[in-house]
């Protein structure tokens, strides 16, 4: 379990103010001006070492992600955009630094802004969030108030400025490229790359889009050291701390900051009271978020959460979303769910994602009934192969993969449940 | 996207204007973005135009919620200098638009699998059945619109609803039916857990930091 001392998110559940006051007696705000001091490479070469790898879900190295920013002079400005859409089903951990940590969102964003050359940031929140945008709002201003935003903000002598972009309702927009394109006051239909958002971005100008907890341990990171980053967690490659997000049947769902690697079973017995109903009652467990395949109970009993042990037994960290199913759950519904999901979501502009996740939850529709064949199984499987990396964006891949967990650990259960159904109907 | 909500309502006001104060607002809100960059302030002034429309119906007999009419859309075309078919794109794209007219409380029940594990199946029926109405339908004294949605991002404390701006969480059928009272009678509920649980907090009590939660007397 992770030690009370390396936990960077002491305000987690808002038993203290979020104000800028509270947030500097936590240590935030604690000199910015000598991390600044250290110069754009030193801060890159700082995360380089700590291993930090992007919390929104695909695990890029957050070091090496700012170096891509170009160095040389351009007229053009650079931005810093920050991804607080929040929509993965399952994950629920950017709000709650949104409302009682802002500061240290704040904070990193000024640092981050620096170290890829940008003197603004977009910070876009999901549009349900609206008490925590308006949260968001009070500690950008009570900063500006306090000479940490603006000019030579924090006297590092590094202009910044911080922009709240609401969306409006669209999971799409968390993918990157929709989310610059919502910002430009568009629909949220993610973009082709190349060019990546490095090269042309926000208003065509160079762009790093980050996640809300990416950006939030920065400050951390910068002022313990990356060393101390990277000794937490299983290797430099899985390091640090994470912020989980436990929901579904156990005793008593959380969110909780551990350590990297730490083992599922571990996670849930120390910070939820246990799976409803004890261990062996568990079904399966969606690891990071719905996007990721499931684990049956077999492998749910040894596996450990970071992004390569999770890579190894065929699924991911993702976001760090841990969905809980107990032998009460049913699985197939569970997923269909999911993928009634992705076919609202989908923006539409590829065929096979649009088409794809309409015939997904129309097959999985009938699987939850029993009403299909085995062969339809096979079939369902093939849709997923055909929707597969053949996108624009990654949610194709998103409405893929669930399904292919299903299939994968429960096509037993699938089949029983064609044959009762056609029992039935005999 | 398509949108999950239409009332189906065929009623356009003529015209539309932004007042004095939502005047003032739209104004800092262009200023946020760069100069011939207006367009990025489509979506915060929809929301503008959505907000002030509830204001007016807060007030109204019967009530009505905010929904943004047609003529918002052109004057905000006109305001940002778009094509008004740029603007509708982006109304309909986005599911926090209502393009119809919708209840004073618009009930958003997430019903995404961690909310339905959770049990979000009988929140809904315990709903509509007090209510009398069903998914897309308002109540006939324009009070309550009830809606679908996808998962609203604080799945640790499911089940929940969103009602305007508002998220209730840690729900079970008697408190759900509590929360529609308090609100038919105009009354403010307490927002977020309705078990009273802290934020994302185990239910059972802090497992770290317990020194800090001392201090802050949770424990
Ligand atoms: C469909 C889709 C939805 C996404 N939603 C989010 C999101 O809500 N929040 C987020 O931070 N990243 C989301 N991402 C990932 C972003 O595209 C991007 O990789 C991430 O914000 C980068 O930040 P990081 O490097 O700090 O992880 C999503 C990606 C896809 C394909
Ligand atoms: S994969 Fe789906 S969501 Fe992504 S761009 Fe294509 S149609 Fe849109
Ligand atoms: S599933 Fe309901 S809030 Fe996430």
């Amino acid at each position: 379990m992770l030690d009370d001392k390396d936990r960077v998110f002491t305000n987690l559940y808002g038993w203290e103010s979020p104000s800028l006051n509270a947030a500097k007696k936590r240590g935030d705000w604690d000199n910015t001006a000598s991390i600044i001091k250290k110069g754009r490479d030193g801060v890159i070469d700082e995360m380089k070492s700590s291993g930090l790898r992007g919390r929104g879900g695909a695990g890029f190295p957050t070091g090496l992600k700012w170096s891509f920013m170009p160095k040389g002079r351009d007229d053009r400005p650079h931005y810093l955009v920050i991804n607080a859409d929040e929509s993965e089903p399952g994950t629920c951990k950017d709000r709650d630094i949104l409302r009682n940590e802002p500061h240290k969102l704040i904070e990193g964003a000024l640092i981050a802004g620096f170290a890829m050359g940008a003197n603004t940031a977009y910070i876009y929140v999901r549009g349900e969030f609206y008490n925590e945008s308006s949260n968001l709002w009070k500690a950008i201003n009570e900063a500006y108030d306090a000479g940490l935003l603006g000019k030579n903000a924090a006297k590092s002598g590094w202009d910044f400025d911080i922009i709240v972009h609401r969306g409006a309702g669209a999971y799409i927009c968390g993918e990157e490229t929709a989310l610059i394109e919502s910002i430009e006051g568009k629909k949220g239909q993610p973009r082709n790359k190349p060019p990546f958002p490095a090269m042309a971005g926000l208003y065509s100008c160079p762009t790093t889009v980050n996640n809300v907890e990416t950006i939030a341990v920065v400050p951390t990171i910068m002022r313990r050291g990356g060393k101390w980053f990277s000794s937490l967690g299983r290797d430099d490659k899985n390091a640090g701390t994470k912020l989980f997000c436990i929901s579904g049947h156990v005793e008593n769902p959380c969110n909780v900051e551990e350590v990297m690697g730490i083992s599922l079973r571990e996670l849930i017995d120390t910070h939820c009271g246990g799976v409803r109903g004890g261990w062996d009652n568990l079904l399966a467990v969606i690891p990071g978020g719905s996007s990721t395949p499931m684990l049956p109970k077999e492998i749910c009993d040894s596996v450990n959460m970071d992004f390569d042990s999770l890579r190894e037994v065929g699924t991911g960290l993702g976001t760090a979303g841990v969905i809980v199913m107990d032998k009460s759950t049913d699985i197939i519904q569970a997923i269909c769910r999911l993928s009634q999901f992705y076919m609202h979501e989908s923006c539409g502009q590829c065929t096979p994602c649009r088409e794809g996740t309409g015939w997904i939850w129309r097959l999985m529709t009938r699987m939850v009934q029993g009403n299909a064949t085995v062969e339809e199984i096979d079939q369902l499987f093939e849709i997923t192969k055909e929707i597969e990396g053949q996108t624009i964006c990654a949610l194709g891949d998103a409405a893929a993969w669930p399904v292919q967990g299903l299939i994968k650990h429960f096509r037993p259960e699938m089949e029983r449940r064609i044959m009762e159904y056609r029992k039935a109907a005999a | 996207m398509k949108k999950p909500f239409d009332l189906n309502a065929d009623y356009q006001p003529e015209h539309f204007e932004f007042n004095k104060v939502y005047k003032k607002h739209m104004t800092d809100i262009i200023a946020l973005y760069p100069k011939g960059k207006q367009q990025s302030a489509v979506m915060p002034l929809l929301d503008l135009a959505q907000r002030q429309v509830a204001q007016e119906g807060a007030a109204a007999n019967p009530p009505y919620g905010g929904w943004v009419p047609r003529a918002a859309m052109d004057c905000i075309a006109d305001i940002l200098d778009m094509p008004r078919v740029k603007v509708y794109e982006v109304a309909s794209f986005y599911s926090m638009y209502n393009t119809a007219p919708v209840g004073k409380y618009l009930v958003q029940f997430c019903t995404t699998t961690p909310c339905w594990l959770c049990g979000s199946d009988d929140i809904v029926k315990a709903a509509t059945e007090h209510l009398g109405v069903g998914m897309g339908e308002t109540t006939a004294d324009g009070k309550f619109s009830l809606m679908e949605v996808e998962c609203l991002g604080a799945c640790v404390n499911a089940p929940m609803v969103q009602i305007n701006d508002d998220y209730f969480e840690d729900l079970t059928p008697d408190n759900m039916r509590e929360l529609l009272n308090i609100l038919a009678e105009d009354m403010k509920p307490t927002i977020g857990s309705q078990t009273g649980r802290k934020a994302s907090m185990s239910a059972a009590g802090p497992t770290t930091l317990k020194k800090q939660a001392k201090k802050a007397k949770v424990v």
